[in-house]
């Protein structure tokens, strides 16, 4: 190559090089991947940008239609975290919220798309608020490890329910009709309803004990619903995760061993809410 | 001596008049804006609050509590507005003592909490009831916490100038503010709408009035080593 062409390239590629950093050269890592938010970008506009929007802020031309709204990524309160309340989620949390999807929501699994891809959109999305390099993520809450459940650790957690009050939203069942659920709005100002423990469904952050010890320990954010963590100790949360189980229709180790003690002892119980005060 | 005596008592009376007379004409404290907040129109009417949801808050008030979006008083005046001096960079000294807000009888206490970046703020839960403590912040990090009756005070800083409204999810009449701001020359007005800023050194001073319904209104001031004239903020109120 004459010298002129070879400085020419050199010169293109330099250019080429300076212009790749300038579209967000951010890499986030989630596990084993390294996500890329430039591909990220590209991928964020196939499959994000409609309810989500061009500007991250949850104003996608869906978002009218949908109930509840589109996470605004511009405000970063995320609802699905392994953070305390008031910090940023992990890039993993992000990833397995994405890949999980938020049911009763519009947001669907996006475990079709390769995980790559995923990466690379969670690295996008961090890049829609300054916080991800002012503050970063939050430090994961530590939970130890699961005692097992019998009737005593559920009477306990059924006791912490009525203490902390949890039935003034959830109700006494679980049904989400509590005194106060009618008047929740979220964040935003949109109505919202709490958790309804009777219908079986999977909680919005996952399906496991451990996910629901990590909603009330962690708080879930841009809604009603607080964290617990300066009032709990962890093995006063696990009782209440095993009392929680209960309520569910569900043929879980918990329900087994309350649904067989309930019935010759049903008469000891203090009734919940405002009748157990 | 008879002489030296009425000499020293003398001068004395003259120094001592000298210095009253010149206390008489020395001019009010200087670096001082004050004034008032007022309305023009009709402010809408506060509505009762019912408390029959929490009877341990009801039967705290003999009766009932209004609500307190647009709180006026005599001449009116409004109660609730923040009127301080904008800056680019934190102006005054910085707060190190912490500023409280308390639940108390199902309500916040007080409406309207003023805070500087970076202060320290306590949160006290007086009631008998749990309340879940949730600044709706934006521009600072948002963040939701219960507590429950009996538990510790929470504590929180900000770290940027914002109006944050707080509520209760719990007690959806619950309705509050927290105000940060980057300078501490700044004052919230009572029940007669009366305000003064203190201790300003002389110079140009944009003053803002802000209330949680009626907006914000801003006016340049001067201040001078003599006294500043009254600064009026007069909001344009609407029944609705």
């Amino acid at each position: 190559m004459k010298l002129q062409t070879q400085w020419a390239a050199l010169g293109f590629g330099l250019l080429t090089l300076s212009l790749a950093g300038t579209v967000a050269a951010q890499q986030v890592k989630v596990g084993n991947l390294t996500g890329d938010a430039a591909a990220g970008k590209k991928e964020y506009r196939r499959y994000c940008i409609g309810c989500h929007g061009p500007n991250g802020d949850g104003t996608g031309e869906n978002a009218q239609w949908i109930d509840p709204k589109p996470r605004d990524f511009v405000a970063a309160s995320f609802k699905c975290r392994s953070t305390p309340t008031g910090t940023l989620p992990t890039s993993t949390d992000l990833f397995n919220a994405m890949t999980r999807g938020f049911v009763n929501t519009n947001m669907p699994s996006w475990l079709p798309l390769p995980a790559q891809t995923r990466a690379n959109l969670v690295a996008y999305i961090e890049t829609f608020s300054p916080r991800w390099k002012t503050q970063g993520s939050g430090t994961p809450i530590t939970i130890p490890a699961e005692p097992a459940a019998d009737i005593q650790s559920i009477l306990r957690g059924r006791a912490t329910f009525q203490k902390l009050e949890c039935w003034k939203c959830h109700g006494t069942t679980g049904h989400g009709d509590g005194p106060s659920a009618s008047t929740l709005t979220d964040s935003k100002d949109n109505p919202i309803r709490p958790f309804n423990f009777s219908v079986a469904t999977r909680f919005k952050c996952g399906a496991t004990n451990a996910d629901l010890y990590r909603i009330f320990m962690t708080g879930v954010d841009g809604t009603p619903m607080p964290s617990f963590a300066d009032q709990l100790q962890p093995n006063e949360a696990w009782d209440l995760v095993h009392f929680l189980r209960t309520l569910e229709p569900l043929e879980t180790p918990e329900a087994g061993i309350w649904n067989a003690w309930l019935p010759a002892h049903e008469k000891e119980l203090q009734p919940l809410g405002e009748q157990g005060q | 001596m008879r002489s030296t005596h009425l000499a020293t008592l003398t001068i004395t009376a003259l120094a001592g008049s000298a210095l009253l007379a010149l206390a008489a004409t020395r001019p009010p404290a200087a670096g001082t804006i004050s004034g008032t907040v007022t309305f023009t129109g009709t402010p809408p009417k506060m509505k009762p609050i019912d408390m029959a949801k929490e009877p341990s808050c009801a039967k705290q008030h003999a009766t009932p509590v209004m609500t307190e979006n647009v709180v006026t008083g005599p001449n009116n005046s409004v109660q609730w507005a923040v009127v301080y001096v904008e800056s680019a960079e934190a102006g005054g000294a910085a707060a190190t003592e912490a500023a409280r807000y308390d639940q108390k009888g199902c309500q916040y206490i007080p409406h309207v909490a003023v805070l500087q970046v970076n202060q320290p703020l306590d949160i006290y839960n007086d009631d008998q009831t749990s309340h879940n403590i949730h600044p709706l912040a934006t521009v600072n990090p948002e963040w939701n916490k219960s507590q429950p009756p009996g538990a510790p005070p929470i504590h929180a800083t900000y770290a940027k100038p914002e109006f944050i409204p707080v509520k209760c999810n719990v007690h959806p009449w619950m309705h509050g503010y927290f105000v940060v701001l980057n300078t501490s020359h700044y004052a919230v007005t009572g029940e007669d709408g009366a305000f003064s800023l203190k201790g300003l050194p002389p110079g140009k001073y944009t003053v803002t009035a802000w209330h949680e319904k009626f907006g914000k209104q801003s006016q340049e001031v001067t201040v001078g080593t003599g006294e500043t004239p009254p600064v009026k903020f007069v909001f344009k109120a609407l029944p609705y």
